[in-house]
């Protein structure tokens, strides 16, 4: 049995490694074609300002150089044999290989991601069980009302309402930026760095426990309505022991699933939030990178972001897979 | 003295019709049935007649936009809301209808246990595992992966380990092959037996007749006849009301004629006898409102015309 369910977890893994790379080759060819197609100059974005000291015959002479003037197709070879040997090309902006960009950028946003990630889940789960035990009081109706409410604010609104009470107004924390200006890298503490952090995380988490908390107030509405809650009933369990028993265990793995799931709104969120509070993270190089044309570091960007997400629809279904017994615990015994 | 007496219960729901309007639905009214130790009242009729709604007024279980009136006593006290709620899988189990009931991620073993009350729930749920021939790894299985026969008998061991003096099974025996109703069957023979109270209700007549002392009848939300098992013989000439004797006649293994008709709907009730629009024996006396529920020939039975 037990070696069974490792066969069938390792074809599992298999098949969905399959659908990544797919998913991976469709993207490369997809966004390549997109930007070979957009109105970006690589030349004249690699040149910027100096565009008028360089002559036509230079300019061909770069392109040549890139590669420029052979079949799409040949150049979509070109970029996709670079990125099969770890190479993502240098970014125009920064001047410095694409992966760096990404990892250093990446170490920002993901504290920033990961802090938002768990305090709205916790907290939109919470309040998610709350309003459900307690439906139809005065309870349910604030948390609901606050939920459609958040559910519709725009993240970049949102964060500069913050940024006006909080940064401006009370003046608790610094506005915008990671690290405070003007003060040397060594000498930055992670005081200062979480000082930075609380206001574009609070953002991020005051809008996503609206999704978690709506889902598991559903979900937890249709548990205690289901048979089996009635006949818990029926048999004596109430109160806050039969959430515990019957509830929890019920609700729980959709709430853990749709938080997993919800990576590709985070990575959303966070493009807009970073831009708010010009955090230096993951979004607000994508942002920079699509206004200022540089096109191996967004293309970097893009499949980075496919990466992430698809990792977190993973983590959610593997989790499902293996914490739910209906999948995990085959029907031959 | 009885241990369970239910008196004109009227169990209604408000419904809203058209826009704003809203209407009465009543679909338990006037019910009277009573439970005594040692005994098996089967309660039968077709589906929608209020069966299990009464399973669960009993139990106090019933959805909160339900509306109760009437009396019910258990052990002659008057049973109220907190009664009910400590009496809950103590005194009175309910065996329900299917393994939809069973929490899905739960091992059924721990579920069983749940109910024990009286000794050590291990040995408990052990017990009564092996005495209904349940394997010892069944317990630690999810609901998902019981057969029928095991789900049912599962669903029986909560009401066993309970200790309760009264069981209401509901429609303990749909989708389930002979040798297993035949096997749960006497499983509430047998507790009945041992001094439980046992309200088995079902559509299933012919079971229901193998092992039931007496016999409810409903028809619309009410009972129309309360009768010895023994009168279900033979072309029902015993039984009391022209419905029940329909019923009995409606079998396969009787005279298999239907009756033409249908139940009517809680919403649009007849406004005397329940029974008189598809009855051989109306007459404009049984439009005057519901007959009262009168003893005849050692049974009750609630129409103008028996005897």
């Amino acid at each position: 049995m037990r070696k069974n369910a490792g066969v069938k977890i390792g074809s599992f893994i298999l098949m969905k490694c399959i659908r990544m790379l797919t998913l991976l080759f469709a993207i490369c060819l997809i966004s390549f074609l997109l930007i070979k197609n957009s109105p970006i100059d690589p030349v004249q974005a690699y040149i910027g300002a100096d565009m008028l000291k360089v002559g036509p015959e230079q300019r061909e002479r770069i392109a040549e150089y890139w590669g420029l003037d052979q079949p799409v197709i040949v150049q979509f070879l070109n970029w996709g044999s670079a990125l099969l040997k770890g190479d993502l090309g240098t970014s125009m902006i920064f001047r410095r290989p694409v992966s760096e960009i990404i990892g250093e950028r990446f170490v920002n946003s993901v504290v920033l991601m990961l802090t938002a990630w768990v305090l709205s889940g916790v907290i939109g789960f919470v309040m998610g069980v709350v309003s459900a035990m307690k439906k139809d009081t005065w309870i349910d109706r604030i948390i609901k009302l606050y939920c459609y409410t958040l559910a519709s604010t725009p993240t970049f609104w949102m964060g500069l309402l913050m940024l006006i009470v909080f940064a401006v107004w009370l003046g608790w924390f610094p506005i915008g930026l990671g690290v405070p200006a003007g003060v040397l890298a060594e000498d930055v503490t992670i005081a200062d760095r979480l000082q930075h952090l609380i206001l574009p995380a609070l953002t991020l988490s005051v809008l996503g426990v609206a999704n978690v908390a709506l889902h598991t107030r559903e979900k937890l509405i249709d548990v205690l309505a289901s048979d089996y809650v009635m006949f818990a009933r029926a048999r004596g369990e109430k109160g806050f022991l039969l959430f515990w028993r019957h509830g929890l265990r019920n609700i729980a793995l959709p709430a853990i699933t749709l938080q997993f799931a919800a990576f590709s709104e985070l990575f959303g969120g966070a493009v807009l939030a970073e831009q708010v509070f010009s955090y230096p993270g993951l979004g607000q190089a994508t942002v920079e990178a699509g206004l200022r044309g540089d096109v191996p570091l967004l293309l970097g960007l893009v499949l980075f972001s496919t990466i992430f997400v698809f990792a977190g629809n993973l983590i959610a279904d593997i989790i499902y897979y293996v914490v739910d017994p209906r999948t995990r615990e085959s029907r031959t015994i | 003295m009885s241990v369970l007496e239910v008196k004109d219960l009227l169990i209604s729901f408000n419904q809203y019709t058209s826009g704003l309007k809203q209407q009465q639905l009543n679909v338990i009214s006037n019910l009277t049935i009573t439970l005594e130790k040692g005994e098996i009242l089967a309660v039968v009729g077709a589906s929608g007649s209020g069966k299990s709604l009464l399973a669960h007024a009993i139990l106090g279980i019933l959805p909160s936009n339900a509306n109760v009136s009437g009396t019910l006593r258990y052990d002659g006290e008057v049973l109220t809301p907190a009664k009910q709620a400590s009496l809950r899988g103590s005194e009175i189990a309910l065996i329900p209808q299917s393994v939809n009931y069973l929490d899905p991620l739960m091992r059924v073993g721990n579920q069983v246990r749940t109910s024990a009350r009286v000794e050590n729930p291990v040995t408990a749920q052990r017990k009564v595992f092996e005495r209904l021939h349940l394997h010892e790894n069944v317990e630690k299985m999810y609901p998902f992966q019981l057969s029928g026969g095991m789900a049912r008998r599962t669903l029986l061991s909560t009401a066993i380990v309970s200790g309760a003096k009264v069981i209401i099974a509901d429609e303990p025996t749909p989708g389930l092959d002979p040798v297993v109703i035949k096997e749960a069957m006497e499983s509430f023979r047998e507790l009945a037996d041992s001094g439980c109270a046992v309200m088995l209700i079902t559509h299933d007549i012919v079971s229901a007749l193998s092992i039931a002392d007496k016999i409810a009848v409903f028809y619309a939300g009410t009972t129309v006849e309360i009768a010895p098992v023994e009168n279900f013989a033979g072309d029902g000439e015993a039984l009391r009301h022209p419905y029940s004797k329909a019923l009995w006649r409606a079998l396969p293994q009787n005279d298999f004629i239907p009756i033409p008709g249908a139940q009517p709907h809680p919403g649009d009730l007849p406004p005397g006898c329940l029974f008189a629009p598809r009855c051989p024996l109306a007459t404009p006396e049984c439009d005057r409102g519901q007959p009262e529920m009168r003893t005849l020939r050692d049974g009750m039975v609630r129409c103008i015309h028996a005897t």
